[in-house]
């Protein structure tokens, strides 16, 4: 050390001279040092703000990616459903009761039982799903103890695992039956069928997600509530399931959007007639179930094979329609409670 | 210092000596009370009387057990599970606890304000309405008369009369304590609890919520947990002081604050711990 700051003092011997005396120099002026200490943390910064703005845009694309990939199924749709609206007119498909592709005579294209048939279904799959799920909901939420709740939860999701094949299987062996014995039927197979099983379907989701929002509900509400002499009924009616309504729309809006998009279940369980239904004993064939039957016999090509694609875009349109609705309603009650 | 200190700590004898040297009926009266959260014993053997249409403050530390207290008045500890009682809380002189009562009937006569302001997502009126409603009242003239009586008495009435159909949501803190002080008074209770009502209220509103308090006790009987010693002096007429779980001292609220008989009582009044 001694060394280095004798050669320094002959190159500068003030600097070497304020060194010996304080012990402590700085051979840049002090305004220099600033300088640097602060162009190292401006790279630092920058260095950051590039992070940052490359974490942005790799949500970005990914955010795009989803929006790209719907509009990609929106246009395959509607390119690979247009030319079947060159032999049929679009009034026949969205008002008439037949579909008949392969009649050789005078093949029929129209889609109003079928989407009659899907809402029929799906209508029905709600009527039971509602009250049980909300029930059931309320049940964990509110009466059961925590460890019934503990075991329970788990085991209702776990049930929206269920594959729906073996669902409809179900369907076939067991529900089939009890129908037709109850009804006197020739078969189980029918709407009333198809209903059940949706029902079971969507249980969970709306079972899930609305036991969800019952329990996120500030409990300070629940004991406002009490407090003013409130039974535990009264508080869950007027007080915890209004203030959990967003949740408990939005667990029926999913459940319903299951119960329409679901195919295999109700191809195996409804029987598959290309009727017009009068009641719920009626065998029916779905929007659904007619494209997973139809698609893999169809050639190429052909109107029927186009329109199959058609009445995919009905499908999407519906489900489209239902998740705005859904949303529409869900920011109504949200503004309302805010 | 515990072994001293239970040597002069109040005995029941001597509250109810003072209950009968004032006059005062009884209103609330806990006979050795003991209340456990798990294996935690949080109140111990407590003997209070707290005496009807007067305001009996509750002070203390944290954590000595006051909220806890006041909670057991009525039976909101209930939710809460793991939890044991001994002894016994009286209500002119029935035992809340014994099991002919019915837990819902005695929260109607024993209304409770909380410590956040606790409105319900609806309307004003809705929130007044909401006892009426659950209590059997349909009746809608009623209903609005007796919202507007309970509005007036909680002394938010000429504020809030041009926007009875907004979210009571909208309104200020000092404002939703005070709705819900009417949404208390509505069901016309006996005995209204606060628990440390104005922790999250600003100052001015404050006073407006103090001086609300002692006017209820006119038709109440009114019992406070504060954390603010001041507040106590200001607004109550008989005071407890709680320590660990024990009760301390006990006497009219001049008293403990002007010559306190006991040593924790003047310590933490005066500021030395708490």
């Amino acid at each position: 050390m001694k060394r280095i700051l004798n050669k320094f003092a002959v190159s500068n011997p003030v600097a070497a001279e304020e060194i010996r005396g304080r012990g402590s120099f700085n051979p840049l002026p002090f305004d220099l040092r600033a300088i640097m200490i602060i162009n190292r943390s401006q790279k630092k910064k920058s260095w950051r703000r590039w992070k940052e703005e490359l974490i942005r845009l790799f949500f970005l694309f990914h955010g795009l990616l989803a929006i790209f990939i719907l509009m990609g199924i929106f246009v395959f749709l509607i390119i690979s459903s247009v030319p079947a609206f060159k032999e049929i007119s679009l009034k026949e498909f969205l008002t008439s009761k037949t579909w008949d592709p392969t009649s050789p005579e005078k093949p029929q294209y129209g889609l109003v039982s079928m989407i009659f048939s899907t809402f029929m279904v799906t209508f029905g799959a709600l009527l039971i799903a509602i009250p049980i799920g909300l029930g059931v909901a309320a049940y964990l939420s509110d009466v059961a103890h925590w460890r019934v709740r503990e075991i329970v939860k788990p085991i209702v999701e776990i049930l929206a695992g269920i594959p729906s094949v073996a669902v409809g299987f179900l369907g076939i062996v067991l529900f089939g039956p009890i129908i037709a014995k109850i009804f006197n039927t020739s078969s189980g197979l029918n709407a009333a069928n198809g209903s059940f099983l949706l029902a079971i379907m969507a249980l969970p989701t709306i079972i899930s997600i609305s036991e969800d929002s019952l329990n996120s509900i500030p409990h300070s509400y629940v004991e406002a509530s009490l407090a003013l002499g409130a039974s535990r009924w009264q508080t869950l009616i007027r007080v915890k399931i209004p203030a959990a309504l967003s949740g408990i729309t939005a667990s029926i809006m999913l459940g319903l959007g299951r119960a329409i998009g679901e195919t295999m279940t109700v191809l195996m369980a409804t029987g598959n007639a290309r009727n017009f239904p009068h009641g719920f004993l009626d065998s029916i064939r779905t929007l659904t179930a007619n494209i997973a039957i139809e698609l893999g016999e169809v050639p190429y090509h052909t109107t029927h094979y186009y329109a199959l694609f058609a009445i995919g875009l009905v499908l999407f349109i519906i489900s489209f329609v239902v998740n705005l609705i859904a949303d529409i309603l869900l920011s109504k009650y949200q503004q309302r409670e805010l | 210092m515990d072994g001293n200190l239970r040597d002069i700590k109040i005995s029941s004898e001597q509250i109810k000596g003072l209950m009968r040297k004032k006059f005062e009926i009884p209103k609330i009266e806990t006979k050795n009370l003991n209340f456990y959260y798990g294996r935690n014993h949080v109140l111990k053997n407590i003997n209070l009387i707290c005496p009807a249409n007067k305001v009996t403050a509750i002070i203390g530390p944290s954590g000595c057990g006051k909220s806890t207290f006041i909670r057991l008045l009525n039976r909101m500890n209930d939710l809460i599970p793991a939890t044991r009682l001994e002894g016994q809380v009286m209500i002119d002189g029935e035992d809340i606890y014994s099991r002919e009562i019915d837990v819902v009937d005695l929260r109607r006569r024993v209304g409770m304000v909380f410590q956040k302001p606790n409105p319900f997502p609806k309307s004003i009126f809705d929130n007044v309405a909401y006892g009426l409603r659950i209590n059997g009242h349909k009746n809608k003239a009623e209903i609005a008369e007796r919202v507007e009586k309970s509005l007036k008495e909680a002394a938010l009435w000429d504020e809030v009369k041009d926007r009875l159909k907004d979210n009571a949501l909208s309104l200020s803190g000092g404002q939703q304590q005070r709705l819900c002080i009417a949404r208390a008074l509505a069901v016309e209770p006996e005995i209204i609890l606060f628990d440390e009502p104005c922790s999250a209220i600003d100052p001015i509103a404050t006073a407006k919520i103090e001086e609300l308090i002692v006017r209820l006790k006119e038709n109440y009987t009114v019992v406070i947990v504060t954390h603010n010693m001041q507040q106590a002096a200001r607004v109550s007429d008989y005071t407890a002081f709680l320590w660990l779980g024990q009760l301390i001292e006990f006497d009219r609220t001049e008293k403990i604050f002007t010559n306190p008989a006991n040593k924790l009582t003047e310590d933490y009044i005066t500021g030395r711990f708490g």
